[in-house]
């Protein structure tokens, strides 16, 4: 089956998220598609598996138009799925799973043991061994992720998109994925394959699209270098001309020692890392998201309890700390995610400045808020921090991202630091912002706090960071100054260690 | 039984590392078993007023006559309350499995509960055992059926808060259509209105994303004040042409009924709650059995994933809501022409919101909500049969009536194993929110 | 399509470049808000209130006999139909409102107590309803439901009851004494459903309604215990209350409203000081606005919750002490009167703000007055009033179904009042 996409948009609002793309996937090839987060893979993906509507452009099946208005219809087309998140019911069987949506039933009852047999002839034929009647939540991660491909084949799929497959899985696992790929090529189904592994994507993938900031930028054979590639992928470093003068290094602030978090499942998502970032200095961890960076920050600050290990600020152990004393011991934090942990949407901006300083003079005591110097302190940092509003009474839901943004480190700025720590600082920043915001993470730097920037974007971080670790799975897997390419930096992120650079995992240990 | 070898090989390679299960909860819930079981054997067993506890198994219009058990008391308490402890302190060095404990903990009930009438029984009169369990499930039926009525609605992600009110419509309807139009067309109207309220409840929870516990609660003031409003305005000034419908009695089922205890029990009673064994087991098999079983689940625990293999997810809801309404409605049926034969004002006095604990302490399966419910049945029926009892010392009838209500605070605290409800209950679903 | 492969063009840092990568899409949205106001929250709410009246209308037509019996003749005098039926309409709502605040009739008497009636009903039915009110409201903001205020009120009434009928202490001392009692019976109540929320999840909507009957169960087994129950025995009631644990008249004896209406108004002042000035409330406000948010700034959830749950409950305490200590001095198992759920109603309409619960909590009290009226002087039914209550916060709580049936356009009163939220969050 040949599936074309021509001039597809997506627009939410008054973001683009894919620009006019152009596709076209040829029957039994694996098309890779390769990105960095937020490129527009996935929702370009849910495009074509009639989740959203396309706001432009048209959809052809075997040179046919298509329209979907829902999964249903794409399935019915032959397009098949498996989600980046599990599109799995966690109480339900294997087997439930698999026929969910499609039973077989006799005589008004479900056909389970047709359903198991089904499972057993998909597995055997594609070597996806699993057991039928197992419960899903049950299951590990990798096999979970076999369900969730047996589904899409038991549904006759003849276009298989598989949606960052290799992200969840260790090592061996996404080896074995890439066999049951190329055997399932070799059955005639077409795979589009999402990723930003490098080396994956030219392992297993027939053709290359490159896709940033929801453009394609770019077609490349698989035998490109992986170096060609992660230029393609992560863009040309741009200098943002951050005015600053080189580190002073001080006395170390934040020391972080063999700390380890593991999640409810037992997953461990930071892996025994150390590393200490000195007063004077900003040490940036880059890394593709969802690589142990957010349990990082957030075991640091007291928002989740880390399994071993020790967080030591100015000498004192805080580990056992809440977030509360971490706080009050001089720590600015900046969550990651503003829209969701840093600022109360229905709050004013006035209030959402004093969030985590409400009770600490003058704006409150042990008792009543101090309402006159709250709205005071609020003209002043809006007017400090350039916050564009009509008002610092309207709700922080009115502002814009990168205003929302501002509040964020206007209130944590606002109170003398002794370590910042800032996740994302620009994400969804206009440029004008951006700016201003690097300006003050280097001001705070300057004025002697220890700053641990985590970034996604590597420009942000090679412009701001005196010292940088790149994390990948849970783990600091190499440290790189600022001066590195980006192909250094890109082979990092995406896993493959030591492939080209001198900068190697060594020096990090 | 070949692949979870090659599963385990793979699992290795994962970086899980051991979470380990609350060694806590398994100590206190072994020592409430142990302490439990030393209160039945040497509480109950030393302070019964006569040696022996006599229990009578006959019930009215019994055609086989068993005769009376007189059980010698302290014995039997001792053996009840070292079976407990056994059971407790095997829980303490082994440990039993989740699955395991459910039955170790029914099993453990219905023993403490023997031992209990057993030490009642003492003081001179005879524990109609038969009737005992014969009133127990006739105060349990319309908790069991409120309770499948409430299952249905929130195992595919509707919160039913409103059962209280569907039940007082029902009880309403069958009264009034019950006189008007005879027994059977009260069943109907007690049905059909149930399902009005339910597709309230579905219209204001589905369409209108309204908070679902909100709406249950703002439901049941409207259905009580509805229901008084007609009371009064068609009832009260007229009730042998409005609110006269007789009821059904018990309809003795031929040989079944005659089979001693069970029989009594199980077969000699009314058509609505024949109906409800019917409606129990259909639920139970087609909960897990069926097509429309498989996608409420689905629908009820991640609706998104069942959207994406094309269910529709709404419509679904839709109709298990009001079908879940029409079930609590019939529940509301058995409270008036099943029983007393007239509605009044507010008769379901609160048996809804047992329904809704029923749900919950049986852990949103219908076997669990009907063990559950007959549970509370039994605990209200006690009640009655101590009253006429004359233990060694009188347990007041209102704090036992507390059992229920406490049991299930107990049980959302998680004192008695986790509980919990389907993932996406009281989640209204928006296409492409995720 | 290749026209940037491998690019040596400097331009990929467009205006685009990292902004609104996320971004939700509010900017525009929020200023087209600002010009259409149609639906503004007051809009919202005087609508529900009229969607109700006329669902009521219907309701009273439908079941009047006179209307019923001018219909049997409709088409040969339809006049006679409309107006039995508008006959039956406006005396049933003319004597709601005579009942709650005027009666005209009255006027020509001139005796105060008579002219003043009605408000004074109004305000002793409200009184409660406001404590009740305040006390949903409060945990509403923190992000809980207290569907427990019935089971609150409950043990408040046991409690100032008892301090009411067994303590014999001073004038002025005895209330305030019995009042605290009040308190502290509603706080230990809520408080557990608190603490059962802090320590273990389990869910405020689950705890509250199964303490509300165990608290039912404890009142009538109270009032089967000799000490609590009043001689001879015979009855579920407690002896009645001294006559210095009651609140003070406010107008003199003839009329029944008392100084446990002060206390409200004084209650509506300190909740929204609570929540507007104090420390506490702003991290109430944002636990309930923002867990994550609470959270990361350093709030502790869980003691948040008991200590709202701790308030929450005094203020159903309030709302029970009003009752035993003033409208009905004795205690019986049903003193709650409904207060308990009518608060869930009455906070929803007053929409999370403490001044919009007290009108809220009078409106609701007017209703309550006005239907005994209704019961004197008319054919219709006094359960009326919950049915336009139950009316009036469904329309409320459906906002989309208001704009629907008037054809409003979509605007800021948008949002229900709280969060979606299910079992397990």
């Amino acid at each position: 089956m040949k599936l074309q996409l021509q001039g597809i948009t997506k627009r939410f609002g008054t973001f683009t998220a894919n620009d006019q793309i152009d596709l076209v996937v040829q029957p039994g090839e694996i098309h890779a598609l390769l990105g960095e987060n937020g490129a527009g893979k996935s929702t370009l993906m849910n495009v074509l598996y009639g989740l959203y509507e396309p706001t432009e452009g048209t959809i052809l099946v075997d040179d046919a138009p298509v329209a979907f208005k829902g999964p249903g219809d794409a399935m019915a087309a032959g397009i098949g799925m498996v989600h980046q998140h599990f599109m799995l019911v966690p109480v339900l069987t294997v087997a439930e799973n698999i026929m969910l949506g499609a039973e077989q039933t006799s005589r008004g009852m479900l056909d389970l043991r047709r359903a198991r047999k089904l499972v057993r002839e998909l597995s055997d034929r594609h070597h996806l061994e699993v057991d039928p009647d197992a419960k899903v939540e049950d299951l590990p991660v990798g096999i979970q992720q076999r369900v969730e491909i047996l589904k899409a084949l038991a549904r006759e799929a003849k276009v298989l998109i598989l949606d960052e497959p290799t992200a969840v899985l260790t090592p061996q696992e996404t080896d074995h994925l890439m066999e049951v790929m190329r055997s399932l090529k070799e059955q005639g189904t077409s795979l589009v394959f999402i990723s930003h592994k490098l080396r994956e994507v030219r392992e297993v993938a027939d053709t290359i699209t490159v896709i940033r900031r929801g453009k394609v930028v770019g077609t490349a054979e698989p035998t490109a270098t992986a170096a060609e590639l992660a230029a393609l992928m992560v863009g040309r470093t741009v200098q943002l001309r951050v005015d600053k003068e080189p580190a002073q290094p001080r006395d170390v602030i934040l020391d972080v020692d063999k700390l380890r978090v593991v999640d409810a499942a037992g997953q461990v998502l930071v892996d025994d890392i150390s590393f200490s970032v000195r007063g004077g200095e900003i040490y940036a961890i880059a890394g593709v998201q969802g690589n142990g960076q957010t349990e990082l920050t957030e075991a640091i600050v007291g928002l989740i309890e880390p399994a071993s290990g020790r967080v030591v600020i100015d000498g004192e152990d805080v580990t056992e700390d809440t977030t509360y004393d971490i706080l009050r011991a001089g720590v600015g934090y900046v969550p990651e995610d503003r829209a969701h942990d840093g600022l109360v949407s229905s709050f004013s901006i006035a209030e959402n400045l004093v969030l985590d300083m409400h009770d600490q003079a003058p704006f409150g005591g042990r008792i009543q808020l101090n309402n006159k110097e709250i709205a005071k302190n609020a003209i002043a940092r809006v007017e400090e921090f350039d916050v564009r509003t009509t008002s610092a009474s309207a709700p922080a839901s009115t502002l814009s991202g990168g205003n929302q943004q501002k509040v964020v480190l206007a209130r944590e700025l606002s109170r003398p630091l002794r370590l910042f720590v800032v996740s994302q600082p620009t994400r969804g920043v206009d440029v004008g912002s951006m700016e201003f915001v690097h300006k003050r993470i280097v001001a705070e730097r300057d004025r002697g706090a220890a700053v641990l920037l985590v970034s996604t974007e590597l420009d942000e971080v090679v412009s701001l960071a005196d010292r940088i670790g790149v994390m990948y799975r849970g783990a600091i897997v190499g440290e790189l100054p600022p001066t590195a390419s980006a192909q250094e930096f890109g082979l990092l992120m995406g896993g493959q260690q030591g492939d080209t650079g001198d900068h190697d995992t060594k020096e990090s240990a | 039984m070949s692949a979870p070898t090659t599963d385990e090989e793979l699992v290795v390679h994962h970086k899980v590392v051991q979470v380990g299960p609350s060694r806590a909860r398994q100590t206190a819930v072994a020592i409430a078993l142990i302490v439990i079981g030393l209160f039945v054997a040497i509480v109950l067993a030393s302070t019964g007023t006569h040696p022996n506890a006599k229990f009578g198994f006959d019930a009215g219009g019994a055609r086989v006559h068993v005769p009376t058990l007189s059980l010698p008391e302290a014995p039997f308490c001792i053996v009840v309350g070292a079976l407990i402890v056994l059971a407790g302190i095997y829980h303490l060095v082994r440990g039993f499995t989740p699955a395991a404990m459910r039955w170790v903990g029914s099993a453990v009930g219905v023993l403490f509960l023997l031992a209990f009438l057993a030490w009642a029984g003492t003081g001179g009169r005879t524990v109609q055992f038969t009737s005992l369990l014969q009133q127990g499930l006739f105060l349990a039926a319309p908790l069991i059926l409120g309770a499948m009525g409430g299952i249905l609605c929130e195992r595919s992600g509707v919160i039913n808060v409103a059962i209280e009110g569907q039940m007082l419509a029902g009880a309403f309807a069958g009264a009034l259509l019950g006189t008007v139009a005879g027994l059977f067309a009260g069943i109907v109207a007690a049905i059909v209105v149930g399902g009005l309220l339910g597709l309230l409840l579905a219209v204001f929870a589905i369409r209108f994303l309204v908070n679902q516990v909100i709406l249950g609660v703002v439901l049941n003031v409207l259905a009580l004040g509805l229901t008084g409003y007609l009371f009064d305005a068609i009832m009260a000034n007229n009730s042998n042409g409005t609110d006269n419908p007789g009821f059904f009695g018990p309809a003795k089922v031929p040989l079944l009924g005659d089979i001693p205890v069970i029989g009594p029990v199980v077969f000699d009673q009314n058509y609505i709650i024949y109906a409800m064994y019917v409606i129990v087991i259909v639920i139970d098999v087609a909960l897990i059995r069926t097509r429309w079983g498989l996608r409420t689940r689905a629908v009820g625990e991640h609706p998104q994933a069942a959207d994406t293999v094309g269910i529709n997810v709404l419509r679904l809801r839709y109709q298990n809501v009001v079908l879940g309404g029409c079930v609590a409605g019939l529940a509301g049926a058995l409270l008036t022409i099943g029983s007393v034969g007239a509605f009044t004002k507010n008769i379901s006095s609160g048996q809804g919101f047992i329904a809704l604990a029923a749900v919950i302490f049986g852990r949103w399966t219908p076997r669990g909500a009907l063990g559950a419910a007959l549970l509370f049945g039994f605990a209200g029926a006690l009640q009655s049969v101590l009253s006429f009892l004359n233990p060694p010392l009188q347990i007041n009838s209102n704090l036992l009536g507390m059992l229920p209500y406490v049991v299930t605070i107990f049980a959302v605290a998680g004192l008695v194993g986790r509980v919990r409800a389907p993932a996406a209950d009281g989640e209204p679903y928006v296409k492409g929110s995720a | 399509m290749s026209e940037q492969k491998a690019g040596g063009e400097p331009a990929v840092s467009t205006p685009e470049s990292g902004s609104s990568k996320i971004e939700t899409p509010d900017g525009g949205a929020g200023r087209l808000r600002e010009v259409f106001r149609s639906d503004h929250p007051a809009v919202l709410t005087i609508l529900a209130i009229v969607a109700a009246v006329v669902i009521g209308s219907i309701l009273i037509i439908a079941s009047d006999q006179a209307t019923r019996t001018a219909a049997s003749y409709f088409t040969a005098a339809p006049m006679d139909t409309f107006s039995a039926a508008w006959h039956a309409v406006s005396g049933a709502y003319v004597a709601i409102f005579e009942g709650s605040i005027l009666n005209p009739s009255s006027l020509s008497s001139g005796d105060t107590a008579t002219i003043f009636g009605p408000i004074s009903e109004t305000i002793v039915s409200a009184t409660p309803l406001i404590f009740a009110g305040l006390s949903v409201t409060l945990a509403f903001r923190a992000g809980l439901f207290n569907i427990g205020a019935q089971g609150q009120i409950l043990l408040a009434a046991i409690f100032a009851g008892y301090v009411g009928f067994s303590w014999h202490l001073p004038v002025v001392l005895h209330v305030i004494v019995a009042v605290l009692a009040g308190i502290l019976g509603g706080a230990l109540w809520a408080g557990l459903a608190g603490v059962l929320k802090a320590k273990t999840g389990a869910h405020e909507v689950i705890t509250t309604i199964m303490l509300n009957y165990v608290a039912l169960g404890l009142i009538q087994y109270l009032l089967g215990v000799h000490g609590f129950q009043a001689k001879p025995y015979n009855q579920a009631i407690s002896p009645p209350v001294d006559h210095n644990a009651l609140y003070p008249h406010l107008f003199g004896s003839a009329l029944r409203a008392n100084v446990a209406f002060l206390v409200a108004i004084a209650a509506t002042v300190a909740v929204a000081w609570l929540l507007g000035r104090s420390t506490f409330g702003f991290r109430l406000r944002t636990v309930g606005a923002n867990q994550d948010a609470a959270r990361t700034a350093g709030i502790s959830i869980s003691r948040v919750y008991i200590v709202v749950m701790l308030i929450v409950g005094a203020l159903a305490g309030l709302a029970g002490s009003a009752q035993v200590l003033g409208t009905s001095p004795q205690v019986t198992s049903d003193i709650d009167a409904g207060f308990g759920f009518d608060a869930i109603t009455v906070s929803l309409l007053g929409r999370g703000s403490p001044i919009g619960t007290f009108w809220a909590g009078m409106l609701f009290g007017a209703l309550r007055a006005g239907s005994v009226q209704l019961l004197a002087s008319t054919n219709t039914p006094s359960d009326l009033v919950q049915v336009l209550q139950a009316l009036i916060v469904l329309f409320i709580a459906a906002p989309g179904l208001v704009r629907l049936i008037f054809r409003l356009r979509r605007g800021a009163g948008g949002q229900t009042a709280v969060v979606a939220k299910g079992w397990n969050g």
